[in-house]
């Protein structure tokens, strides 16, 4: 049976033939010898294919596209022309430190909203624990573009949260930080922030409460029998044990929210553009590629070495 | 001892459930926006513009496809989703067990390819994707979104099902095989029903995340294959109809019912157990 896959899989790697699920099992056995050793390597295949042609190439066709110049209507050739990155750098330089910026606010602000809520499930929930975690995944089952329009109804300049933040002058406060400006939350950084916040709090959230859920509610009894107070048992106890956790979600909370720029074109203003935003525009609108290309290797590059950083520190690396 | 006096009694019932009171507050924010759109899909808005409210109606949940191409993007996003869930699935799973069950050369590779997609931002994904179509002069429509769908899925599916086959007894296989079972009897009849749980989960996240895709499609979409997301996507320049509200409503109502009615006969079956 392997053998008679192999050719099939071997020629026309994607929509074609792969190897059947009884393929994987028939070298599962206790046979020893070439056709055991070859099976996990049918079985990665497809996918490790897949992703060989339409992950890892596509970089290096990014790179190339990078130090190319010319126009659209000319071709583009590669020149090595490495200005694309520094102009990239110049013009969109607030771009990239606005994208970080909000993402970390974001990610912080996850924590801080998500870490009730999660220990709240894992530990006080009792019977309602299920139906409160189907609730932190419910939100998914509309479209993300379709709640974040209706942020746009909640910020709204004649809606309930301007009115209330008006009269406790709450938002003279905030414009006098610059966060908004003319007695208004959309088109200002705060609705932006407020927003990623929103979209990737369940990216918080989940990794947050298995990380909790795990935990021996022995520990927290112990804790208790020496005389800690609650608040020294989070600090000594709870917290330090859920740190995979929090590794785990601000990773998903802060690199998704860095790159993305539907909160920024849906609830903000030309000022508060990100990133995401100039890339998307120079390569669907202004069809600049090698621009596009340099500024997207750009902040590849800053996520990878950031990620890697911070998991160092962390000292957990068993996220997959 | 002033803490034990009646009139802080309300204080430290409220230092007691502080994070209670703090976790709901957390999931109001988290539900706000669903509780929002399900009531602007009732709205008749004066513009084009559903963003603040009139007049209840019901005229758009009697005429759902009243919006010219609507419907058909909606149908787009749904065959995607079904497609891009059944290659990444099939694909997935299979990674998954050779990650999970074998030791070969090139396994540390292998984990990191799976786990790379997942640390990228979709924004360079999408545009790295874009690139590699534009300069082999691949047409973009359909197959450059089904195939864009299922590289994203993949890595997600792994996990899933990893996850539930590392956890798996190899004990039961063994049992199989010492009552005589071939290998293909062992795993149809033993290791695919232990396994099924996984990848039923990373096939729903799958369908989840191709569905509600919108960053890596639009940059592997053609002018005229638009998805749903892409639609409300450009709905929310031109003008968002009540319709989209619908949908949107819709969508959720049905996978609350679908989610609340499995845990249901879970949770029958268990006590009848």
């Amino acid at each position: 049976m392997t053998a008679s896959t192999v050719p099939a899989a071997a020629g026309a790697a994607p929509p074609s033939q792969q190897p059947s699920p009884e393929t994987g099992s028939s070298g599962d056995g206790q046979g020893p010898g070439p056709r055991r050793r070859l099976t996990p390597y049918w079985l990665l295949l497809p996918a490790g294919l897949w992703l060989a042609v339409f992950f890892v190439a596509p970089f290096f066709y990014q790179a190339s596209t990078s130090v190319q110049s010319g126009s659209l209507e000319e071709g583009f050739r590669v020149t090595w022309d490495f200005t694309n990155y520094s102009d990239a750098l110049a013009t969109y330089g607030p771009h990239f430190l606005r994208s970080f910026l909000y993402a970390a606010v974001a990610t912080l602000l996850c924590l801080l909203i998500g870490y009730p809520l999660a220990y709240m499930i894992a530990f006080r929930a009792g019977r309602w624990r299920s139906l409160l975690l189907v609730m932190v995944i419910a939100p998914f089952f509309t479209s993300f573009l379709i709640r974040t329009l209706a942020w746009k109804t909640i910020l709204s300049d004649s809606g309930p949260v301007v009115g209330v933040l008006e009269s406790l002058h709450i938002l003279d406060f905030t414009s006098q930080l610059g966060l908004t400006g003319d007695d208004r939350l959309l088109a200002t950084p705060l609705a932006v922030v407020c927003g990623l916040t929103y979209n990737f709090l369940p990216f918080m959230i989940l990794p947050l409460y298995s990380s909790l859920e795990r935990i021996d509610l022995s520990l927290h009894e112990a804790a208790r029998d020496l005389y800690a107070k609650p608040t020294t048992t989070f600090r000594k106890v709870t917290f330090p044990l859920s740190l995979p956790g929090v590794v785990a979600g601000t990773l998903l909370t802060f690199i998704p929210a860095s790159g993305d720029y539907i909160n920024a074109q849906l609830l903000g203003s030309p000022n508060t553009q990100m990133i995401g935003n100039a890339i998307q525009k120079q390569f669907l609108n202004v069809l600049d590629y090698p621009t596009a290309a340099a500024m997207s290797f750009i902040l590849m590059a800053i996520i990878l070495i950031a990620v890697t950083v911070y998991m160092r520190k962390a000292g957990t690396e068993e996220l997959v | 001892m002033a803490a034990d006096s009646p009139a802080l009694a309300p204080l430290r019932w409220l230092r007691r459930n502080a994070v209670v009171i703090a976790g709901l507050a957390s999931l109001g924010y988290l539900l706000l926006p669903n509780v929002v759109v399900m009531l602007f899909s009732f709205n008749k808005p004066a513009g084009r513009f559903n963003y603040e409210w009139r007049t209840f109606s019901t005229d758009a949940w009697t005429d759902p496809c009243g919006v010219a191409d609507m419907c058909g993007s909606l149908g787009l996003s749904l065959q995607v989703a079904l497609l891009a869930t059944l290659f990444a699935t099939a694909f997935g799973t299979f990674a998954a067990f050779a990650l999970a069950r074998y030791r070969f050369r090139g396994k540390g590779t292998g984990n990191a390819l799976i786990f790379l997609p997942m640390a990228m931002p979709e924004v360079v994904m999408g545009a790295s994707l874009g690139t590699l179509f534009l300069n082999t002069r691949v047409a973009f429509g359909f197959v450059t979104i089904l195939i864009a769908h299922i590289m994203f899925c993949l890595s997600f599916v792994v996990v899933a099902v990893k996850a539930r086959v590392m956890s798996m007894d190899p004990r039961l296989e063994e049992a199989a095989r010492d009552l005589y079972a071939g290998p293909v009897q062992t795993f149809v009849r033993v290791t695919l029903p232990l396994a099924a749980p996984g990848i039923a989960a990373g096939a729903m996240l799958s369908f989840a995340l191709s569905f509600d895709d919108f960053i890596i499609t639009q940059f592997n979409a053609g002018p005229s294959t638009v998805t749903f997301p892409m639609f409300v996507w450009g709905a929310a320049q031109r003008g968002v109809p009540v319709q989209v509200n619908v949908i949107g409503t819709a969508m959720f109502l049905i996978a609350v019912a679908i989610v609340l009615g499995g845990q249901i006969t879970a949770n029958r079956r268990r006590r009848a157990r």
